[in-house]
C-alpha cells in the first residue's frame, strides 16, 4: 500500500466479554493528537457481538466507527480477526493503525502486520508525527528498558504500532458527539476457525486494576516476610491507596502477577508512588517513572530507586512504615479538629 | 512428531547497567543466554519427547556464536540444530527476521513449531505471529500448557484476566511463556555429544528461496531512527539521619504539600 493512497488514524477497539477496554480509550485520545498533526480522522475498529457502547466511542476521540457485529465473532480467535481487521485495511487504506500491547493486541497485531506486509512496532511508550514529513516515530524501551528507540516506518501502510496500557490518557469527552456507526459486514467461513475453543475462564479479580490507582504502596524485596505486607496494606488503607509490587515478590509468589509493576508487569502514573524495599532495577523504573510523585523508602542509599524518587528516606521500612500510619492517623484528626 | 524449536539467544538483560556518567549501556562482560520464553518452550517440546517420542531440532538466527545457544539445547536433550547465519541476514527487523526464518523452516519437516513469546532484548513477541503468518499455519501464543491429544494438542492460552483451552490441529505454531515450566538443567551424558560429537547444520542466503531485497536491513519495513537512554530525572530530595518519626513527619508534611493527602 503506497503512502499517497492512505488515509486516517485508526484504532482497535480491543473488547472482552462485550466490553470495551481502557486502553482502547486511551488509544483513541492519542489517536486524536496525531490526527489534529495530520489533519486527518480518528477511525475506530470494533470486533466482537453485541459490544456495550459502541455509540459512545464518539465521545471519546471517534470521529468514524466501523463495527463488525457477528455471532462467530463473540471471543477473540486469531484468525478471524485478523481476517477482519485485512479487510478493514484493504477497504480504508489507514495511515496509521494502533492495538492495545496486549495478550490480544500483541497477537493479533503481529499476525496482520505479517499479512499485509508492513512494519509494526510494540510497545511504545510515545508516538508523535514528524513534522518535515509526516512519518508517524514510534518510541519504545528495548533492551529491558535500558535504552529507549524511535522506529519508523517510512515506505509501508499502515504504520502499524502497539501501545502498553496506561501509558497514552484518555481524551476529555465530547458528549455531544454522535456519529453514524459503519456496519462491516465479512464472512467468517469454516477454514478461518483454525482452532477450537473447548473452555473459557475468566479470573476475574474483585480487587481495583493497580493502573486505575491514584495512589500506589508498592513493595520490594526489601519488604521480606509476607507479614510485613500487611503493614503496606495497613499504610495503603491509611492513604487510599491501593497495593503493588516489584518482581521479585510476584516471582517468590508472595504476591499475584496481576499487581506487578514494571517491563514484564503493568505500567502505572498514579498521583503517589511509594516504592518501600524496591531497589529500583531499570525493568522496574520503566514501570513507575512517570508516576507524579515518588516517595522510596530504602536501606540501602546507592539504590536507583532514589535517583528517580522526588523524596527518598533512606531507613528501615519496617520502623518507618508503622511510624508513618500513625502520623497519618493523626494528621486525619488535626484536619476535621 | 517431529517438532522444531526457534530459540534466540540474547544478552542476560538483567545484567545490563548504564554507566551512571555518561548514560550509555554497558555491554562488556554480559553473559549471552537462551531466551528465557523460548528455553520454556524446549522444556515443553522435551516433555513431549518424553512422553510420547518426538525427534526434536533447535533452529536460531544469528551470528555464528549463536552456535552456543544450540550446543546448551543439545546438551538439554534436543536432538539436532540448525544455525541460520549470513551476513545479508544482519539488521532485519520482525518481518524481515520472520520471513526469514519462515524460509527456512520450509526447507524442514515439521508438525509443530514453538517459538518462546518474546525475547528480552527485544520484548515485541512479534517474530513467533509473523512467522507463522508467512507460512500459513495457524499459531497460538500466550501459551502456559500443552497437552496431546491425539493428533491435536490442548492448549492453554493466558489472557490478563484468564485463559482460553484451545484445541488444535498439527501442523501449527505455538509461543511459550516462560511461567510454562521449569527448563531442565543440561545433561551430563549430554554435554560432552552436544559440545564434541554432535553436527550443527548450517543455513545461509544460498540455501534459502528468497531474494536480497527481502532480507535484512532492505527487507525490513520498520527503521530505526535513532536510540537513546532516558534522560536523567532532576534530582529529588534525599535523607539518611532521620529517625522513624522524622521520617514519618517529613513524609506527612510533603504530601500534605502536593495535595496527595
Amino acid at each position: 500500500m503506497n503512502r499517497e493512497e492512505c488515509n486516517g488514524v485508526f484504532v482497535y477497539v480491543e473488547q472482552k466479554n462485550g466490553n470495551i477496554q481502557n486502553v482502547s480509550l486511551e488509544l483513541l485520545g492519542k489517536a486524536q493528537e496525531l490526527a489534529g498533526d495530520l489533519k486527518q480522522e480518528v477511525t475506530a475498529v470494533v470486533i466482537g457481538k453485541d459490544v456495550e457502547g459502541v455509540d459512545k466511542l464518539s465521545h471519546c476521540g471517534a470521529d468514524n466507527i466501523i463495527y463488525t457485529n457477528n455471532d462467530d465473532l463473540e471471543l477473540y480467535m486469531t484468525e478471524p480477526y485478523t481476517k477482519v481487521l485485512a479487510e478493514v485495511i484493504e477497504a480504508k487504506k489507514p495511515e496509521i493503525f494502533l492495538f492495545g500491547a496486549t495478550a490480544i493486541g500483541r497477537d493479533l497485531a503481529p499476525r496482520l502486520a505479517g499479512r499485509i506486509h508492513t512494519g509494526l512496532t510494540a510497545d511504545c511508550t510515545s508516538l508523535e508525527i514528524n513534522e518535515e514529513n509526516k512519518d508517524l516515530m514510534m518510541t519504545r524501551p528495548a533492551f529491558g528498558g535500558n535504552i529507549m528507540a524511535t522506529i519508523v516506518c517510512p515506505d509501508h501502510r499502515p504504520q502499524m504500532a502497539t501501545v502498553r496500557p496506561g501509558v497514552m490518557k484518555k481524551a476529555v469527552p465530547d458528549m455531544d458527539k454522535v456519529v453514524e456507526i459503519e456496519d462491516f459486514a465479512v464472512e467468517i467461513k469454516a477454514e478461518d476457525i483454525t482452532y477450537e475453543i473447548l473452555e473459557v475462564v475468566n479470573e476475574v479479580s474483585e480487587k481495583q486494576d493497580i493502573q486505575e490507582a491514584k495512589i500506589l504502596v508498592s513493595g520490594g524485596r526489601g519488604v521480606g516476610a509476607v507479614e510485613n505486607f500487611n503493614k503496606l496494606t495497613q499504610l495503603a488503607e491509611e492513604l487510599g491507596g491501593i497495593i503493588s509490587s516489584s518482581r521479585a515478590n510476584v516471582d517468590a509468589g508472595i504476591m499475584p502477577k496481576e499487581v506487578q509493576v514494571g517491563q514484564t508487569g503493568k505500567t502505572v502514573r498514579p498521583d503517589l508512588y511509594l516504592a518501600c524495599g524496591i531497589s529500583g532495577a531499570i525493568q522496574h523504573l520503566a514501570g513507575m517513572e512517570e508516576s507524579e510523585f515518588i516517595v522510596a523508602i530504602n536501606k540501602d542509599e546507592t539504590a536507583p530507586i532514589f535517583d528517580v524518587a522526588d523524596l527518598g528516606i533512606v531507613g528501615d521500612l519496617n520502623k518507618i512504615i508503622p511510624a508513618l500510619v500513625e502520623e497519618l492517623k493523626a494528621a486525619k484528626v488535626e484536619k476535621f479538629q | 512428531m517431529n517438532i522444531i524449536v526457534c530459540i534466540k539467544q540474547v544478552p542476560d538483560t538483567n545484567e545490563v547497567k548504564l554507566d551512571p556518567k555518561t548514560g550509555t549501556l554497558i555491554r562488556d562482560g554480559v553473559p549471552s543466554i537462551i531466551n528465557p520464553d523460548d528455553k520454556s518452550g524446549l522444556e515443553a517440546a522435551l516433555v513431549m519427547k518424553d512422553q510420547y517420542g518426538a525427534n526434536i531440532t533447535v533452529l536460531t538466527m544469528g551470528p555464528p556464536q549463536a552456535e552456543g545457544a544450540l550446543r546448551e539445547a543439545l546438551a538439554m536433550g534436543a536432538d539436532d540444530a540448525v544455525l541460520l547465519t549470513d551476513r545479508a541476514f544482519a539488521g532485519a527487523d520482525t518481518w524481515a527476521t520472520s520471513l526469514t526464518l519462515a524460509k527456512a523452516l520450509e526447507k524442514m519437516d515439521y508438525d509443530l513449531i514453538v517459538a518462546g513469546r518474546q525475547a528480552i532484548d527485544g520484548d515485541t513477541a512479534q517474530v513467533g505471529p509473523e512467522m507463522a503468518e508467512h507460512l500459513h499455519i495457524p499459531h497460538v501464543s500466550y501459551v502456559e500448557d500443552m497437552q496431546k491429544d491425539g493428533d491435536s494438542l490442548v492448549l492453554k492460552r493466558m489472557f490478563e484476566d484468564g485463559y482460553h483451552k484451545i484445541k488444535i490441529q498439527t501442523p501449527c505454531l505455538i509461543t511459550a511463556l516462560a511461567e510454562m515450566n521449569e527448563p531442565r538443567y543440561m545433561n551430563v551424558g549430554k554435554v560432552f555429544d552436544a559440545y564434541r560429537e554432535k553436527e550443527i547444520k548450517t543455513m545461509t542466503f544460498a540455501d534459502l528461496d528468497i531474494e536480497a531485497e527481502e532480507l535484512g536491513l532492505k527487507g525490513s519495513p520498520t527503521k530505526v531512527k535513532k536510540s537513546f537512554t532516558k534522560g536523567v530525572k532532576a534530582a529529588g530530595v534525599k535523607y539518611d539521619d532521620l529517625d522513624e518519626q522524622e521520617a514519618a513527619k517529613v513524609i506527612v508534611e510533603k504530601l500534605k504539600e502536593k495535595f496527595i493527602i
